[in-house]
């Protein structure tokens, strides 16, 4: 049961601040509450990339995109023309992530290290100068007016003040169901044969584990949790724009779970949840770059466990 | 396409090339001293321009640019010093992110020192305009300063590893540092030594290049990722490899302008690296070495 207390955590939390923002008539806030779950997915992902099967992916932005930017085309330009329905195209994104992250994962997740680290960000790289340089994706001014997608009893996913509420529930139970997923995975076969991947791979491979094909797996469930993210971010947004690839989204998603312990995807949550929410208020003006760099470099330096490692190495002394 | 045109592509590939290939050299002489890749690298060179623009006015234009590749040497040092130096044997991941992370504080002190216009070095002779005609195609003599700089510096860098008894150091380090170390050599000043070159030859590849392409802060990610294209097609290690491989990937990305549309310009140098980390990741001309220590 212990397994499950993050997830009770999360969904308690996620209920108090609800409650909290609206007793303070401060509702504005869950417009950036409910972006930066989204984000959030993003880096629950990347967590159990990172943090499991340990293997660095700079380019996670490029999924995040991908996810988006293919719900954001089928529903403006793609319906008329394909005529089905709205709602498919939030999958669609995601499956575009998910067969894109299998087809580039097949070949770069055999390179380790440097070469690994710099594949992926080259791969990040490419997506958006396609996006850059594609009319069909709206180069540098993005795709705007993307319509909500209606789903079921009365809920939609989009922006509209009267949904807010609602809105910020969505995002915060698809946090919480890949959460769930994410310590199920990590209790079970899989995760202990990740634990093993992480640690030694020669040994995992001696010891029978099937080393390329979970790493292939966490490669693509990893880009499956940034295209929901993407996907989904987008309705809500009623848009979205280049600056969603970026070689500096992907390096801030690695800055967060680094900070939130590249083993920890409950504090990976935890910190993601809290620093995007501080960005997106523009807490940091002008250096929010400037913040994750630094922070990056500081978890790195004096606590590469993350933040919440600090407290168990304590107290053991 | 004419052969006027071939002859254009192939100048200004050779130039853009020429620029790589120094990055990828940058690479190289950190790699091979510390194991390290050091993502900052193409940060040296927005450094370099940078900082020389900022002299220029004040002071004749070669003393500008000996301050900025000077100083920028020196940021590279410190980076070292302060962030690098005391991690003892740090997992391969964390250096990573740590080099990551001070590119990104490095390109943001920039942007706070600088702001984002984009700003340009005067041309060393002569102005934008003037041009010199060489076999029916027209280059500015700044091109000709590129390739000097860049040639001048793959030259010295050759003869310092081959004669001087401090490049000879750096080659034992590079090899073997333990028994470099048990020679008496001190692997840790070689090691910041080795930031210092691979800093100001980016920033004096910087200076050259500032005329034509301009200066922003935030050009360093992507001639990071050229360059580092350069040093695995050269080979990781492999120093003087990475000329071929610079000048390779520069007309191969000058003559993909005229098939593909200029936003796409980027993407095949990356597309070049990608190809070569799947297939032959040990470099064109690399033994396998280099490819042991990134793939099984």
């Amino acid at each position: 049961m212990k397994r499950y207390l993050p997830v009770l955590a999360l969904a308690v939390l996620a209920i108090g601040v609800q409650l909290a923002v609206t007793a303070l008539k401060a509702e504005y806030l869950l417009t950036q509450l409910t972006m930066s779950a989204y984000y959030t997915m993003v880096t629950l992902g990347l967590c159990l990339l990172m943090g499991y099967a340990g293997q660095v992916s700079l380019g996670h932005a490029g999924f995040f995109a991908i996810g988006g930017y293919t719900t954001a085309v089928l529903s403006t330009a793609g319906t008329a023309a394909i005529g089905f329905a709205p709602w498919l195209s939030l999958p669609a994104g995601v499956a575009a992530s998910a067969v894109i992250a299998l087809v580039i994962g097949l070949p770069v997740l055999k390179l380790r290290g440097h070469y690994l680290a710099m594949a992926t960000l080259a791969f990040g790289f490419i997506v958006s100068r396609v996006i850059l340089g594609t009319s069909l994706l709206g180069q540098a001014d993005g795709i705007s007016d993307v319509p909500a997608v209606r789903l079921f009893a009365g809920l939609a996913l989009t922006g509209r003040r009267s949904l807010r509420v609602q809105n910020y529930y969505l995002a915060w139970a698809l946090v919480a169901l890949g959460l769930l997923l994410a310590v199920n995975l990590l209790g079970s076969r899989v995760g202990r044969a990740l634990r093993a991947i992480h640690g030694n791979e020669e040994a995992a491979a001696a010891m029978g584990v099937d080393v390329g094909r979970y790493k292939l797996a966490v490669f693509v469930l990893s880009a499956v949790y940034a295209g929901v993210g993407g996907a989904c971010l987008v309705h809500f947004n009623g848009g979205i724009g280049p600056g969603e690839a970026g070689v500096m989204k992907s390096v801030r998603y690695v800055a967060l779970v680094a900070a939130g312990g590249m083993g920890s995807p409950a504090g990976t949550v935890a910190v993601s949840a809290a620093l995007t929410f501080l960005s997106l208020r523009g807490a940091f003006g002008l250096y929010d770059d400037a913040v994750f760099g630094a922070l990056l470099v500081a978890i790195m330096l004096f606590a590469p466990e993350g933040l919440f490692g600090l407290v168990p190495a304590r107290r053991r002394k | 396409m004419s052969a006027d045109q071939i002859l254009q592509y192939l100048l200004s590939g050779i130039t853009t090339g020429s620029v790589y290939a120094v990055v990828g050299i940058g690479f190289n002489i950190i790699y091979s001293s510390t194991g390290i890749i050091n993502f900052a690298q193409g940060e040296f060179l927005m450094l370099g321009g940078m900082i020389s623009v900022s002299l220029a006015p004040h002071m004749p234009l070669a003393a500008a640019i000996a301050i900025a590749v000077v100083a920028t040497g020196l940021v590279g040092v410190a980076l070292q010093l302060v962030f690098i130096s005391w991690l003892k044997n740090p997992a391969i991941l964390r250096v990573i992110i740590i080099t990551i992370g001070l590119s990104i504080l490095v390109r943001e002190a920039s942007l706070h020192i600088w702001d984002e216009k984009v700003r340009a070095l005067p041309f060393w002779t002569g102005s934008e305009t003037s041009s010199l005609a060489v076999l029916g195609a027209h280059i500015s003599p700044q091109v000709l300063w590129v390739l000097a700089a860049s040639a001048l510096m793959v030259g010295a860098l050759t003869l310092f590893f081959r004669f001087t008894i401090t490049g000879r150091a750096m080659r034992a380090c590079a090899s073997n540092a333990t028994a470099a170390r048990l020679c008496g050599i001190r692997t840790s000043t070689l090691v910041t030594l080795s930031f210092f070159i691979a800093a100001a030859m980016g920033a004096l590849a910087g200076c050259a290049v500032s005329p034509l392409t301009q200066t922003q802060y935030d050009m360093g990610t992507s001639l990071a990722v050229k360059g580092f294209t350069c040093a695995v097609l050269g080979g990781l290690g492999n120093v003087t490899a990475a000329v071929a491989a610079g000048l390779l990937v520069g007309v191969l990305e000058a003559a993909s302008i005229s098939i593909l549309p200029l936003a796409y310009k980027d993407v095949v140098a990356l597309a070049i690296m990608l190809a070569i980390l799947f297939f032959r990741p040990e470099g064109l001309f690399g033994g396998r070495r280099a490819a042991l220590a990134g793939v099984r």
